[in-house]
């Protein structure tokens, strides 16, 4: 049998990864493109007469599907868009009002420690003379730096394809969705473009009717913007390794809905929630209210909920029922429902942002800022940044070598708004590696001291720090209690985080077709996931010995779409690519490292087709 | 002698059937709530009818297609990107209203005319490729209508394969009773309205893609914008299918014991 070449393409500019850093990066570049009787004023270099040829491969099946909803300020979007107005894009409005409420515990499952157990007292004692309803306080005062005043809520799916068909119609870039990026091109020490995962194979990877090798798109730029878990970034990380000092130990989950709300809701279009402490102390939510009663509602369930079972839809359940949400939620129906993973690392988590041939922007690349609580405007200005450093260099017919991309790119974003504030938010975060109530605290004190004072970074691998079971529910459970439930979950071959959160105390959730759904028909009704043939599996299990070796499977509760399940005795879980929502959380939710000795874990997650089908989220 | 054949697919975009469809009462009669903001697909038939003319027009290399779609120009364009890697076409664009609300025989008569202007369609060596039906109006009718307007009375419709046999076409028609009706026709002019014909989909390659693009998005600009009327048109109620749902996520079920079931819940259903 003759073995089936794999073809090659010259471009200039290759984009791995549409989401709003390439958004800025294509709008920016698209504008540099032509004067102003349309003639190119850049030509390309890998097809000489013609203009230059950029193209950005997706790997969702179309734009825009499998992102997130967000409350931004805008900045950069507005530079970039002076005349921008929310009516244009389906689902955005301007902020009208914000507040943070605490929410306090309803049904007494939470794990509260002392400290903030005697918080709740005292202030259920002093109620009265608070503005405190429904089991929760709604905060009277909210720091500058989390305000969004002046700011936007947005769906990013909606927001995505308005940017995309903008940039469509200019006819100057290629934007190919479905199309993953299996990794980078590498040769020597510069990355020279990227090769497209293989198509038409067995699970495994092995060739099967229709094989077709995936191309290598050979390009003189390589901009990864491909989010904090794809795969050209986290194999760039892996071959270069991460700056000295830097790390990546933080991370969540931000899990969502997006509801038609019932014709009985009071809450008005910009409305803008934000929640901490309930389900646990450690997870955030937040409500963003769009126009026409519908409103984006979700959760983070972050690296430091020191949880063995965290799974995210449980949780989410918990927190809308929650009477203070509750209160606007009831009666709403489900429209669409998704989960992905945030890189929260910030500027400790920054890898190296250029080298010869490759360029990194976006949430990759460590733009989200804690301390703001933002991550789509800063990604979008770091590929307004890049964009504006490429025109220069090929204006000047420089090659885009590491050297003249950290004197522009780099240097640009040095000097800009984002690295400022980046370096105030640096220590924010770092008290909740130790404790919610420290956590708090800290982030207070950094932001409000514009990050001159913070607590010292005392992290460690997210994977060393989470808890058996036992030890997790101790004092709520006895480790027999905890064996049972292993047992009976092994036998029907299910997660453990349903029986053990009930032992503990949790509330069965009541479902009502409508907002309360099991997680399968979320994941079908909202999700609409899809998992076309002929593709490897993209999460691998890469020592099956570790895996069968391990007690302490978070992959299987943090799973997000039940996609990873109890496989066989003694064998690696099972894993189901039909239900994978791609969030990539299993990465950094898996309990055991490499035996290479790195701060890896033993799953690895490949580029792969499919996933989510709403572009609401 | 063969020199190819003229292909022009009729088809255009769908809501993703994945999503959940909603009809309303709009400004200008019914509509999909949110419709705007439900990804779209190219309609399944149609994609079928698209993959049959990009494997017909590879065995003889002489033959071109056209495909011919009416829509909103931003959502067309939003849906080659998806396509345009698939197969190699030449698109020709209306902008024009796409929903599923829209009266057949209009339908029919814009995209008639649109074939009959392509200027370099040879109308002796045309098939005239689309679903059989459609998933957004299934009226069944519209390519046959099409088909007419261009006096073309040559017709097959729920068509699974199409072979070419020393220039005659051998084609396998669905008929009651999941049999086939064969039928051997000289040759064009030809009306195939698609069932799910027998190709898989086609894997995305970059190549096709590039090389699609660099028409397709000078054919968006050059669109020509349509009205779709039917003064005479009114829709008394519009609903969806009914849907059941009741998931289970079930592994191993043996066949006989999911078949069983089926039939059950068919004859409770009836």
């Amino acid at each position: 049998m003759s073995e089936t070449p794999r073809q090659s393409l010259d471009v200039d500019i290759v984009c791995v990864g549409f989401g709003p850093a390439v958004g800025g990066f294509l709008t920016t570049l698209s504008g540099e493109l032509t004067d102003e009787q349309g003639m190119p004023r850049l030509e390309s270099h890998a097809m000489p007469g013609m203009p230059l040829q950029i193209l950005c491969y997706e790997r969702a099946d179309d734009l825009g599907f499998g992102v997130s909803g967000v409350v931004t300020r805008g900045h950069a979007l507005r530079t970039s868009f002076p005349d921008l107005e929310t009516a244009d894009i389906p689902l955005a409005h301007a902020v009208t009002q914000e507040d943070i409420l605490y929410l306090q515990d309803p049904v007494g499952a939470s794990r509260r420690g002392l400290g903030l157990r005697t918080v709740d007292s005292l202030l259920r004692a002093i109620r009265p003379v608070l503005p405190y309803a429904d089991h929760a306080l709604r905060l009277p005062y909210i720091p500058g730096f989390l305000r969004k005043e002046g700011g936007l809520v947005l769906s990013i799916g909606q927001f995505n394809q308005w940017v995309a068909s903008r940039l469509m119609s200019t006819g100057l870039v290629q934007l190919w969705p479905g199309t993953p990026v299996a990794g980078p091109l590498i040769d020597g020490n510069a990355v020279v473009g990227v090769r497209l995962v293989d198509q038409g194979t067995d699970r495994h990877g092995q060739p099967a009717a229709g094989y077709m090798p995936g191309m290598d798109i050979r390009g003189a730029l390589t901009v990864v913007g491909d989010g904090p878990v794809g795969p050209v970034g986290r194999q760039l990380d892996a071959h270069f390794g991460l700056p000295p000092g830097h790390h990546q130990r933080e991370w969540a989950v931000g899990m969502k809905m997006v509801v038609d709300l019932s014709p009985d809701c009071e809450l008005v279009p910009g409305t803008v929630l934000h929640t901490l402490g309930y389900p646990e102390p450690e997870i955030f939510g937040f409500v963003y209210v769009h126009a026409d009663r519908v409103a984006s509602i979700g959760i983070f369930v972050p690296s430091w909920l020191d949880s063995p079972v965290r799974c995210g839809y449980r949780y989410l359940q918990h927190w809308m029922q929650h009477p203070a949400l509750w209160r606007h939620l009831q009666g709403g129906t489900l429209r669409s429902w998704g989960a992905r993973t945030l890189q929260e690392s910030g500027m400790r988590g920054e890898p190296y942002l250029v080298g010869d041939g490759y360029a990194r922007i976006g949430e990759g690349s460590g733009t989200t800022n804690v301390l703001t609580g933002s991550g789509v405007d800063e990604a979008w200005a770091t590929g307004v940044q890049l964009a504006e450093a490429v025109v220069e260099l090929l204006q000047a017919g420089a090659p885009l070598s590491r050297q003249n991309l950290e004197k522009t790119y780099v240097e640009r974003r040095r000097g800009s708004w984002v690295e400022t504030e980046a370096r105030r938010a640096i220590n924010a975060r770092n008290g909740f590696q130790r404790g919610f109530l420290t956590g708090l605290a800290g982030m207070g004190v950094t932001g409000l001291t514009r990050g001159a004072l913070g607590l010292a970074d005392r992290s460690q691998p997210v994977h060393s720090r989470v808890p058996t079971p036992e030890e997790f529910f101790r004092g709520k459970l006895t480790p027999a209690d905890v064996l049972r439930v292993r047992q009976e979950a092994a036998t029907r071959g299910e997660p453990l985080h349903d029986a053990l959160m009930q032992r503990a105390g949790w509330p069965q959730v009541q479902y009502d077709g409508k907002l309360l759904l099991s997680q399968q028909d979320a994941m079908l009704l909202g999700g609409k996931v899809q998992a076309p043939a002929g593709y490897a599996d993209h999460v691998v299990f890469v020592d099956p010995s570790l895996c069968e070796r391990c007690d302490n499977r978070l992959c299987i509760e943090a799973c997000s779409g039940q996609a990873i399940l109890p496989g066989d005795e003694d064998s690696p879980p099972r894993f189901e690519r039909d239900k994978c929502v791609h969030c990539g959380a299993c990465v950094w939710n898996c309990t055991r490292a490499r035996s290479s000795g790195e701060e890896r874990t033993n799953i690895e997650f490949q580029a792969g087709a499919g996933g989510l089908h709403s572009a609401e989220n | 002698m063969n020199q190819g054949f003229h292909i022009a697919v009729c088809g255009s975009l769908v809501p993703d059937p994945l999503q959940t469809l909603e009809p309303i009462a709009g400004p200008q009669g019914p509509a999909l709530k949110n419709e705007m903001m439900l990804p779209a697909v190219l309609d399944p038939w149609a994609s079928h009818a698209l993959y049959e003319a990009a494997h017909l027009a590879r065995q003889d290399g002489e033959s071109r297609i056209w495909l011919v779609s009416i829509g909103p120009r931003a959502r067309l364009q939003q849906l080659m990107m998806s396509i345009a890697q698939k197969a190699v076409f030449e698109l020709v664009a209306c902008d024009g209203p796409a929903g599923g609300f829209t009266d057949a025989a209009e339908v029919a008569r814009v995209l008639a005319d649109t074939v009959a202007a392509i200027p370099e369609l040879d109308p002796q060596r045309l098939l005239l490729f689309g679903g059989c039906a459609s998933a957004s109006r299934d009226a069944g009718a519209t390519l046959q209508m099409t088909g007419e307007r261009l006096g073309i009375t040559e017709q097959f419709l729920n068509v699974d394969e199409l072979t070419v046999q020393e220039g005659v076409l051998r084609i396998k028609e669905r008929i009651e009773g999941g049999r086939y009706l064969v039928s051997a026709c000289d040759g064009p002019p030809a009306v195939v309205g698609w069932a799910t014909g027998m190709l898989p989909e086609p894997p995305n390659n970059p190549q096709i893609g590039m090389q699609n693009m660099r028409s397709i998005m000078p054919a968006l600009q050059r669109a020509k914008s349509v009205t779709l009327e039917a003064p005479e048109l009114t829709f008394e109620s519009v609903t969806v299918p009914q849907q059941r749902r009741d998931t289970r996520i079930v592994k191993d079920t043996p066949t006989d014991e999911i078949a069983a079931e089926l039939v059950q819940w068919l004859r409770e259903d009836s």
